[in-house]
Order: C-alpha cells, then sequence, then structure tokens
C-alpha cells in the first residue's frame, strides 16, 4: 500500500456519492408519494343513484330539493350546475313593485363595507359612463324620506333583493299571472 | 499604509494581484468560462426558485391573508385549468424589470424581519397602503403582467357580454384607461375604497 492517500481518497469519494444517491433516492421518493396522494380517488366513490330525471324522482311528489327523493342511505348523483343568465337585456317585471332580476353574472363582486361593486355602474354619477341603469331615486332615500348624496345605507347590499337568474330547471311549478292577465280574464268572463 | 487588522490579509492580496505562475492562460480562461456557466445558472436558479407560488406562500403573512382570498378567484382555478401565481401578476417577466423589482423587495425583507404585517390585524390597517403601491405600479406599466396575457389585440370582442365588449371597445380598445382602472380587486379583497376611483 505505497499510495495510501489515494485509497482514502477514493474510498472518501465513493462513500459520498453513495451518500448523494441515497439522498436523492429518499428525496425521489418523498416526491412520488407526494404526487401519489393527489391522485384522483375514483375507486373509492360510493354508487351514485341516476336520477329519473334532470331533476330526481319527482314523482314521489315530495319538496325534497336537497335529496331530490334519494334514500338516505345512497348517494345522488349531483344535478349539473346551472348558469347564471348572462344576456344584458331587461327582464319583465312579474308585477310594478318587483325588484328587477340581475340580467348579467356577478361573480366575485366585492360588496361589504370597503366597496360596493354594483355600484361602480349603478351608481348615478357613473351610469353614464356604463350604460347602467342607475338605481332608483328610492335607494338614496333614508327611512325620513330625505335624499342622500351616496346610495342608502339600508339599500346598499343589492343582493338582498336583486338577484341573478340560472338556467335551473325549476323545483316547484308556477301559475303566477300578472295583473294584466287577471284584468284580462275577468274581462272575458264578464262580458259573454 | 494598512490598517493593523488587515495586516494579515496582505500575503493573500499579493498572491491575488500576481499573475498566475502554475496555470497556463489557456486553463484559466475555460476554468473561468465553467465557473461563470456554473455561477448563472446558480443564480438563475435561485432566482426562480423565489418566483414560485410555493415560495411566496411560504411565509405566513402572504399564505393566511392574499393568498386565501386569491383561491376563490378565476385566476385560480378555472374550467381550462391555467392558473395565474403570485409571480406572473406581481413580478415582472423581462429580466432587467424582473431585477429591478426584486431589488425593491428587500424593503419587504425588511418588513417580514421587522413583522410589519405579521398578524391579521396589522396587515388590514396596511392594506390600503400595499394596495396602492400595486396599483400605481401597474397604472405606471401599461398593466403590463395583466397584458402578458390579455392582450388587446388577441380580444375577440364579439364573444365577450355586450356590457364587456363595450367597455373596452371604448375605454381599452382608445387606451383612455388601463386594466387596473377598473379591475382593481380583480385577484384579492379591496380595502376601504372611499374615495379610490375604480372606474
Amino acid at each position: 500500500m505505497r499510495n495510501k492517500p489515494l485509497w482514502i481518497a477514493v474510498g472518501m469519494t465513493v462513500g459520498l456519492m453513495a451518500l448523494i444517491f441515497f439522498a436523492g433516492w429518499l428525496f425521489g421518493r418523498m416526491v412520488g408519494k407526494h404526487e401519489r396522494a393527489t391522485e384522483p380517488r375514483t375507486a373509492a366513490a360510493a354508487p351514485a343513484v341516476p336520477a329519473e330525471s334532470a331533476i330526481g324522482r319527482t314523482g314521489a311528489r315530495q319538496l325534497d330539493a336537497l335529496r331530490r327523493g334519494v334514500p338516505v342511505d345512497q348517494e345522488a348523483a349531483p344535478l349539473p350546475m346551472a348558469r347564471v343568465e348572462n344576456v344584458d337585456r331587461k327582464r319583465e317585471r312579474a308585477y310594478p313593485m318587483q325588484p328587477p332580476t340581475i340580467p348579467h353574472a356577478i361573480d366575485g363582486y366585492q360588496v361589504d363595507k370597503n366597496s360596493n361593486r354594483c355600484m361602480l355602474c349603478h351608481a348615478r354619477a357613473n351610469a353614464e359612463k356604463f350604460q347602467a341603469p342607475p338605481v332608483s331615486v328610492t335607494h338614496y332615500m333614508d327611512r325620513d324620506d330625505q335624499f342622500l348624496a351616496s346610495i342608502s345605507s339600508r339599500r346598499y347590499f343589492c343582493n338582498q333583493c336583486h338577484v341573478v337568474q340560472t338556467d335551473a330547471p325549476v323545483l316547484v311549478a308556477n301559475n303566477f299571472e300578472d295583473i294584466d292577465r287577471v284584468l284580462a280574464a275577468a274581462e272575458a268572463k264578464g262580458s259573454p | 499604509m494598512l490598517p493593523r487588522w488587515l495586516e494579515p490579509l496582505r500575503p493573500h492580496w499579493r498572491t491575488l494581484r500576481s499573475p498566475s505562475v502554475h496555470y497556463s492562460l489557456g486553463f484559466l480562461v475555460a476554468a473561468g468560462f465553467v465557473a461563470g456557466i456554473l455561477f448563472w445558472g446558480g443564480f438563475n436558479t435561485a432566482l426562480e426558485a423565489t418566483n414560485t407560488e410555493k415560495f411566496c406562500t411560504g411565509c405566513h403573512e402572504m399564505h393566511d391573508n392574499v393568498f386565501q382570498e386569491l383561491k376563490s378567484t378565476i385566476h385560480y382555478s378555472n374550467r381550462s385549468g391555467v392558473r395565474a401565481t403570485c409571480p406572473d401578476c406581481h413580478v415582472p417577466h423581462q429580466w432587467t424589470d424582473k431585477i429591478a423589482r426584486k431589488m425593491q423587495a428587500s424593503k419587504e425583507v425588511w418588513g417580514k424581519l421587522f413583522g410589519t404585517i405579521d398578524t391579521r390585524e396589522k396587515f388590514l390597517d396596511h392594506r390600503l397602503e400595499l394596495a396602492m403601491h400595486e396599483w400605481s405600479r401597474l397604472k405606471a406599466n401599461d398593466s403590463l403582467e395583466c397584458r402578458n396575457c390579455h392582450d388587446y389585440d388577441s380580444m375577440d370582442l364579439t364573444r365577450q357580454g355586450s356590457r364587456a365588449s363595450q367597455i373596452h371597445k371604448r375605454w381599452l380598445g382608445t387606451g383612455e384607461k388601463t386594466c387596473i382602472d377598473c379591475h382593481k380587486g380583480v385577484a384579492h379583497r379591496l380595502p376601504d375604497m372611499a374615495g379610490v376611483p375604480q372606474g
């Protein structure tokens, strides 16, 4: 063993390589485990019950909107998500004092004490710029019928009255008739 | 004369200043070249490592406040699976601008060290100021980080809502307004906006 230092150097290098290999192997295993954990678990899902119609088992004649007649020990196939109508066309009001429904999507609109996204366009001062209908004058009145410069705090949260409309199928039939149709029907009955 | 405490460094300094005795010029050039590649690669790797969502949300200030708000927005999760991560909007993509922004970020390291926004309350107190910085930065560069993805020339206005297309044509198309003028709070909750123009 003439060149002992050389052998020591070789031994140390091999040892270091082995250490690096071991560290890399551990790291790779850790990453792999993490990736495996995020894979979608499809096998675990419970057998879903197909809805008999688009809105579930309506034959049962019950107004169970949450479970739609599916027994509690079974999992219902969820309905497709309803889409918000976003066509920017004013809808007819069913009665004169009905709060108009919102004809556009309002996803992510912030309405809190810091900011009111609706009033960005629907405030009196901005309505012209955005060609939006300004909110009614009643919304500027306080409870003593005094007019304020900005929107009244009791009208601040638009979504309390104004809502978007979706294309979801109606769960309950609605046979509401507006006043014009009621009057027309009464007139037709009154004059034979 | 050198000060006394620098005296021990004198021989090293002399070595540094004198020409190489053992190594050829070719070797030094080649070695310098390789070392340069290693240094530059390392520098860029480190720079990119600080340009990831994981790095940004490594601090609780970012993770618990702004990152949670981003999660519910379309820039985090959407139908096509494209995500704008923190640096996509908050760090310029061009190299020189990026370095300039990274040097500015040393102020943020200072804030981290001294806990300027280390509680929710402190963060809310500073929120308007922090937002103002980003708004003025985006206003000054004409919403460059938005436009890295959202280019007006590539927008199909006919596929937008009629309101959106009208307003984009009127204000963005003419260059009168820039993205951030109307889209403040597009990815985070807004601070108290009293007195801040939003449209």
